[in-house]
């Protein structure tokens, strides 16, 4: 296989890696490293996030599920410093050095940081990522007084977010104009006016020289020698390529990396993408001509032949509340353009077009930004404009009767590049009826979010009559419906409906058998409401849960018998060498939750192995409990203050096969030195003199967080009461596929402690735990003894043709 | 030109399971029988069009559909088109029935 290495974690990048998985006739071995730590997010929204619109869980864009599947290798918090050209090597600066056979750098951009005395005190800051961000709603929490350097785009959002976080903000400004890159003198004005009656207040045509304080900022001296008090700074005056790693290796730069028209830097086999790029002179700061890179840059590395890369113009809007403003293209006029206007001084609306040879070259449109794509599109269409209305005349509310005249290739999401015609088929082939089916299917709004009311409009007026604006908005549990988990669930409740087929007949799913989200999901959740009156409906359970086996790559599974708190026997572990033997199990290795996994097996082999080895099956597949790990504890350690194996033990035999939201874990620890990693569990298991604590909603996987106290309890029926009781109440109250960590930060700790404090709560709950735990069989034996389980699920059929 | 067609008798229709996938390997073929809730029987090859592969017969199936197990791919049983966002083929196969018994025509 080919390795591909990529610099650089961020939206640009890691939009290149999908266009690549979607064009690539061949794997590649990716690797990809990223400086921050976190899979690549939505940049774009740290300034939603600033606003209080949205938080950080919510803009992940490729969660690390997404690496794992794609089987891309990613090191967050580890950046690259040298590139060996030569040798075709990167090396990290952990010292991890990693070959290639094709580079993409996609570094980005760092905030431009003014180099004036003091501009590295505390409480000064960039405005470019999760940090940036943390650091500003910290500031927030404890002072008063924020200074934004820089009237363009990102300060003005950043300015906005700061009013949000009850901060008096001032907005210094080295030009006449705010934004005049983007916006003409008037339309600059009405900004200015509007901003400053939603609270800030500027400072224009100010040049900072000196950010005054001792350690932390106290204020600014500007060049004629007044001060403002600042007890947070952020500079927004612009970005500065990423280059520093391309260019200590050779590799030929200017203001960034310099491309070609397929996105090839100087060097043969690397290539850049992004911010950190330079084409035709030009960086780009959007995302829109990044992701036509992106594009190119996947076609030329999978060696498709397509257009090259001819340079964007992109359009700009200002994500800020009460404001409605979008530019594109030229700003200033010269003596060969002709302009079009609108002002409406009265209503605050002003547009206006520049036009040169009757084409549109440029456009600022403010307080209504209807017009806006079809405008763009005329100018990025070079359409002749003569004896064309311009502008709307009667003044539409983006109802569906402006969708109507739309032509069919009008750009919608310009982010995404996703065109009208786009939307309005995916709506009528796949049946979607919220605007978040349509996101999912054609990316429209998954970035900025700015095209969202327009698509809204559009899945108004493609489904005409049908169009229910309330449940449009909601989550739904999948593009099958526009009932959310709770309403399938009350459903299930309310009308007692029994099984899968019924719940999507009688809710009137749109497609008549469902897909891989909700099947599964409504599953559970008929599991969890009837309890053992349950039939499981296997063949609604994805692959590994189905087969009862985890499935690799390659189409072979792995085998995990359980191994009760990870204590095995002599016995035990003479059969399960005797059974890797016999069949030649390609790989046995102690797995994380302590317990030995076969790897690489034969699908048709599996029932078999399983009766060989006369073992339950350890669920390393499954929505359940996993394992239980536990330490030696008091049977053997000198530390030990409690019996950890015994509580380990009686846990697992007690909650093995449960259905459960997501996976669960535990751990269990003799004391609080807690070798068993209990802190990081879903639920984990402290022992202390006379008594255990009782840890919850910890993980140690995707989102790193540890463990809440949850209660501390004296013996070992009080922590199986209580953890019967939590688990049962996550059971009932979380989302399918939603980890206990997750759930715990929704509902929050106090809630779940407040719940459980009840006695009557904590009973009630364990009964139904206990009747739900009655209907488990295990599934192993199961295959062994039926026949028909082994025909349909086990058997590989070879036919031989021929004489 | 003229083509031979070769019919292979691959199952007993009365044997098969709605909604269930089965993988059936005629010389180095590999191929993926679902029969569906109408009863209609469709083959596929037994190989997802994603670009790292997988098999198909232990996907998911809703109607005409099935879902690849390993990268969630939604797959027509009909045309073996991908649906989007993504994109691709799985080749398809022509099914006949005689009785009960179910012919693959490669
Ligand atoms: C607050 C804010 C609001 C924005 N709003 C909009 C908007 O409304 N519309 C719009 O189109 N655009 C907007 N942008 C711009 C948009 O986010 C960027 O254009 C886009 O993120 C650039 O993508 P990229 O992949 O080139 O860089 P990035 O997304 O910055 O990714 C680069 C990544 O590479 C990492 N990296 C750098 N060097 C190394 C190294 N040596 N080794 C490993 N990793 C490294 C960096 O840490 C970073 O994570 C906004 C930006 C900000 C900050």
């Amino acid at each position: 296989m080919k390795k591909l290495v990529m610099i650089g974690n961020g939206m640009a990048g890691v939009r290149t890696i999908e266009e690549i998985l979607k064009v690539s006739p061949e794997p590649f071995e990716m690797t990809i490293f990223g400086q921050e730590p976190y899979p690549n997010y939505n940049r774009i929204k740290l300034s939603n996030i600033l606003q209080g619109e949205t938080n950080f869980d919510d803009i992940i864009i490729n969660p690390l599920d997404w690496y794992q599947e794609n089987q891309i290798q990613l090191f967050t918090g580890e950046a690259v410093v040298k590139i060996d050209v030569d040798a075709k090597r990167v090396i990290s600066d952990q010292g991890r050095e990693v070959d290639y056979d094709e580079l993409i750098i996609a570094t980005g951009s760092n905030s431009f940081i003014l180099p004036i005395p003091g501009a590295d005190k505390i409480g000064v800051t960039g405005f470019r990522d999760i940090k940036d961000c943390e650091m500003m709603i910290k500031s927030a929490e404890h002072h008063k007084k924020a200074v934004v350097i820089g009237g363009g785009l990102l300060g003005l959002e950043a300015a906005r977010g700061l009013l949000n976080l009850g901060m008096k903000v001032d907005v210094v400004h080295l030009m006449p104009n705010l934004m005049e890159r983007q916006l003409d003198p008037i339309a600059s004005s009405l900004l200015k006016a509007e901003l400053e009656s939603q609270g800030m207040n500027f400072f224009m045509e100010k040049e900072t020289v000196e950010i005054l304080g001792d350690n932390r900022v106290r204020g600014l001296r500007f060049k004629d020698g007044s001060e403002v008090e600042a007890d947070l700074v952020v500079m927004a005056i612009g970005i500065k390529s990423n280059i520093e790693v391309a260019k200590g290796s050779g590799i030929y730069v200017n203001r960034g990396i310099v491309v070609n028209d397929f996105m090839e830097t100087s060097v043969p086999h690397v290539y850049a993408v992004g911010e950190c790029a330079e084409h035709r002179e030009i960086v780009y700061g959007l995302v829109a001509p990044l992701y036509e890179q992106g594009k190119v840059l996947a076609n030329r590395i999978c060696g498709t032949v397509a257009e090259p890369y001819h340079g964007s113009v992109a359009g700009t809007q200002l994500k800020v509340a009460g404001v409605d403003l979008f530019s594109a293209g030229e700003i200033f006029e010269d003596g060969s353009t002709k302009a079009i206007m609108v002002y409406n001084e009265y209503d605050g609306i002003y547009k206006r077009v520049l036009t040169r040879n009757n084409l549109i070259v440029g456009i600022v449109l403010y307080g209504d930004t209807k017009d806006s794509t079809k405008l763009y599109r005329m100018l990025t269409k070079k359409e002749d404009i003569s004896g064309k209305a311009i502008f709307q005349t009667d003044c539409g509310t983006g109802d569906s009767s402006d969708i109507a005249p739309m032509p069919n290739d009008e750009l919608i999401c310009g982010c995404n590049g996703v065109t009208k015609g786009t939307i309005v088929e995916a709506i009528q082939t796949q049946g979607l009826t919220t605007l978040d089916q349509v996101s999912h299917c054609t990316n429209a709004g998954r970035s900025c979010g700015r095209c969202k009311p327009m698509v809204s409009s559009i899945l108004a007026y493609t489904l005409g009559d049908q169009f229910d604006a309330a449940a449009a908005q909601k989550t739904s549990l999948c593009g099958c419906t526009t009932l959310s988990r709770d309403e399938v669930v009350a459903e299930i409740k309310a009308k007692g409906l029994t099984s899968v087929k019924e719940v999507m007949n009688v809710l009137d799913w749109n497609m008549s058998e469902g897909c891989t989200k909700c099947r599964p999901a409504i599953n559970y959740y008929l599991g969890m409401v009837h309890m053992d009156q349950y039939k499981d409906d296997r063949d609604s359970r994805l692959v590994n849960e189905k087969i009862h086996a985890n499935i690799q790559k390659d189409g072979t599974y792995s085998v995990v018998p359980r191994m009760y708190g990870g204590v095995t026997t002599a016995a035990d572990l003479k059969r399960i060498a005797e059974v890797a033997e016999k069949y030649d199990v390609p790989l046995v290795k102690l797995t994380g939750g302590q317990r030995i996994g076969l790897f690489g097996v034969k699908k048709e082999d599996l029932p078999r192995m399983w009766e060989e080895l006369d073992m339950p099956s350890g669920y390393a597949y499954g929505k359940t409990l996993r394992t239980v790990k536990t330490c030696v504890g008091a049977q053997f350690c000198r530390y030990g203050t409690q019996d950890s194996m015994a509580l380990g033990i009686e846990l697992e035999k007690k909650f093995e096969r449960l259905d459960t939201p997501h996976k669960v874990k535990m751990g269990v620890s003799a004391c609080p030195r807690n070798c068993s990693e209990a802190g990081i569990k879903d639920i984990g298991f402290v022992g202390i003199d006379g008594g255990w604590e009782i840890y919850v909603a910890g993980n140690g996987g995707v989102d790193l967080r540890p463990g809440d106290l949850l209660c501390t309890v004296k013996s070992q029926e009080e922590v199986m009461e209580m953890t019967g009781a939590y688990l049962q109440y996550y059971r009932e109250t979380a989302n399918y596929l939603e980890r206990t960590s997750k759930w715990v930060d929704r509902v929050g700790l106090d809630h779940v402690r407040e719940v459980l404090s009840n006695g009557e709560t904590r009973k009630a709950l364990n009964e139904r735990m206990d009747q739900t735990l009655k209907k488990y069989i295990e599934p192993w034996n199961e295959a062994i003894q039926s026949e028909e389980i082994q025909d349909k699920y086990y058997a590989k059929h070879t036919i031989k043709v021929g004489e | 030109m003229i083509e031979t067609l070769t019919r292979i008798p691959v199952a007993h229709y009365s044997n098969l399971k709605a909604r269930a996938g089965y993988s059936i390997k005629i010389d180095d073929k590999e191929i993926a029988l679902f029969k569906i809730s109408n009863g209609e029987v469709y083959a596929l090859e037994n190989r997802s069009p994603h670009p790292k592969g997988g098999v198909l017969s232990e996907g998911l199936v809703s109607g005409e559909y099935v879902y690849c197990p390993v990268y969630d791919w939604k797959i027509s049983l009909v045309d073996g088109r991908v649906q989007a966002p993504d994109e691709g083929q799985v080749r398809t196969f022509k099914v006949d029935r005689e009785e009960d018994i179910i012919f693959i025509v490669l």
